[in-house]
């Protein structure tokens, strides 16, 4: 899943969709997450980074990844030909 | 450089909540680099807060409303001329439109010059023949229709196939939804009560609502265009706060609309956004809008670049804007002096 390129997004973690003039607020592990996807990072890369930052184990991770990704989705703020 | 002196006589100095675009054009001519203008407010009533906006406003003079009569208007037009030598009349309001395009030729015989569309442009994109005008331009448009009466309200779903929920407009402004019958009656009658026949009946398309601000030099060529989105609408439908955007097909279909129609002067094109990205032109009012003054801040000084093309000046082509620019309406209790306001209500000027 690629994050759509003209997506601003700030240090703070807000949200800016050019193209729709939506804007949103992450928290920083949200922030964290978005940054990796834009560097192209896989899943398992994003797990791995995530399970040695937090204290989280990988399923918990996941589960709650994808839920994530569900929400970009849901939000338009990816690529729309993935 | 000097700064090259013109007077500018405008209307639509209403700016109360649904504010008519007069300020946000003066405001605009007076950050011009190149012009330094003397604003002639045109009020239709005295409470109108633009003539107590010493900041923007010079002087103001009542003006009948055009439905009083073309003559009388014209009288008080070559009264105001005579006191102030204006050079270039901007009308602000649909409703009066049509009257300054007529006047357009004894207005310039006077030295007055304006920069509207043709006669033709501004009849076609009325709300009750946009579909002649879709399928004329090649334009998405959704199914309207024009009612006079309860009766043709009655008949519309089994002519038209316009089914619930549909906009019920008036031919200047207002908008309703209606989900029933029921409601489609009230609507019709409140709305025929204040702008008059024919009611337009439109299609719902469901979607976002978009809109650009745009002016076109009467040969085809779209001299600027900003596509915004409202962020914050009032219960009267205006954009209370907006954003602009970075949407390429809104610019390729303005210019599409302009090539096509060869508009002259300003434009708001009012599209919905289908959740497919379609786009439909719901409306084409044929003025700059309220948020013009949005435009201005994001690069592109559209009523400065009215006013030079009116004068007969050079105006180059706005390339770019900048994306993500806001506005936010504000409401603010102005003070004023009683003698103002007596001076407005009967001498007509002040």
């Amino acid at each position: 899943m690629q994050i759509k390129k003209s997506l601003a997004i700030s240090e703070t973690g807000f949200v800016f969709d050019p193209s729709t003039g939506d804007s949103y607020t992450l928290n920083p592990i949200g922030l964290e997450i978005i940054t990796l996807l834009r560097e192209g990072k896989s899943r398992d890369a994003i797990t791995k980074v995530m399970t040695q930052t937090y204290d989280v184990d990988s399923h918990t991770f996941e589960r709650y990844y994808y839920d994530f990704l569900g929400m970009l989705k849901q939000m338009q703020l990816v690529k729309t030909d993935e | 450089m000097s700064k090259v002196k013109v007077t500018v006589a405008t209307s639509g100095l209403n700016n109360v909540d649904s504010p008519g675009p007069g300020i946000s054009v003066i405001r605009g001519i007076r950050d011009s680099m190149d012009i330094a203008p003397r604003i002639i407010g045109l009020a239709y009533e005295n409470l109108e807060p633009g003539p107590y906006m010493h900041e923007y406003v010079d002087k103001t003079y009542k003006v009948p409303y055009p439905s009083e009569g073309v003559e009388f208007l014209m009288d008080r037009i070559s009264y105001i001329h005579s006191k102030e030598q204006i050079d270039v009349l901007i009308p602000n309001f649909d409703s009066e439109i049509f009257v300054f395009i007529k006047l357009a030729d004894r207005l310039k015989e006077m030295g007055i010059k304006t920069f509207l569309p043709t006669l033709s442009q501004f009849e076609e994109r009325h709300k009750s023949n946009l579909p002649k005008f879709g399928e004329k331009y090649d334009i998405q448009v959704p199914d309207s229709r024009p009612v006079t009466s309860l009766s043709d309200l009655d008949e519309l779903r089994d002519k038209s196939g316009i089914t619930f929920p549909y906009f019920v407009k008036g031919k200047f402004y207002d908008a309703h939804v209606a989900y029933n019958s029921e409601q489609a009656k009230i609507y019709f009658n409140s709305v025929s009560a204040k702008w008059g026949l024919p009611v337009i009946i439109q299609e719902f398309i469901k979607g976002t609502e978009v809109n650009v601000v745009a002016l076109g030099d009467g040969m085809g060529n779209t001299i600027g265009a900003v596509p915004m989105r409202k962020q914050y609408i009032t219960d009267k439908g205006k954009a209370w706060g907006g954003i602009t955007l970075d949407d390429p097909s809104m610019l390729e279909f303005t210019q599409h609309v302009m090539k096509k129609t060869r508009w002259r002067g300003g434009m708001e094109l009012e599209l919905i956004r289908t959740s497919g990205n379609e786009l439909f032109l719901i409306e084409v009012n044929p003025r700059l809008p309220a948020w013009v003054y949005l435009a201005v801040a994001a690069g592109q000084n559209l009523p400065e670049a009215l006013v030079k093309m009116a004068m007969g000046m050079d105006v180059p082509v706005f390339e770019k804007y900048d994306i993500g620019k806001m506005f936010i309406r504000y409401s603010f209790d102005m003070i004023c002096e009683l003698s103002e306001f007596q001076q407005l209500s009967t001498t007509g000027e002040f």
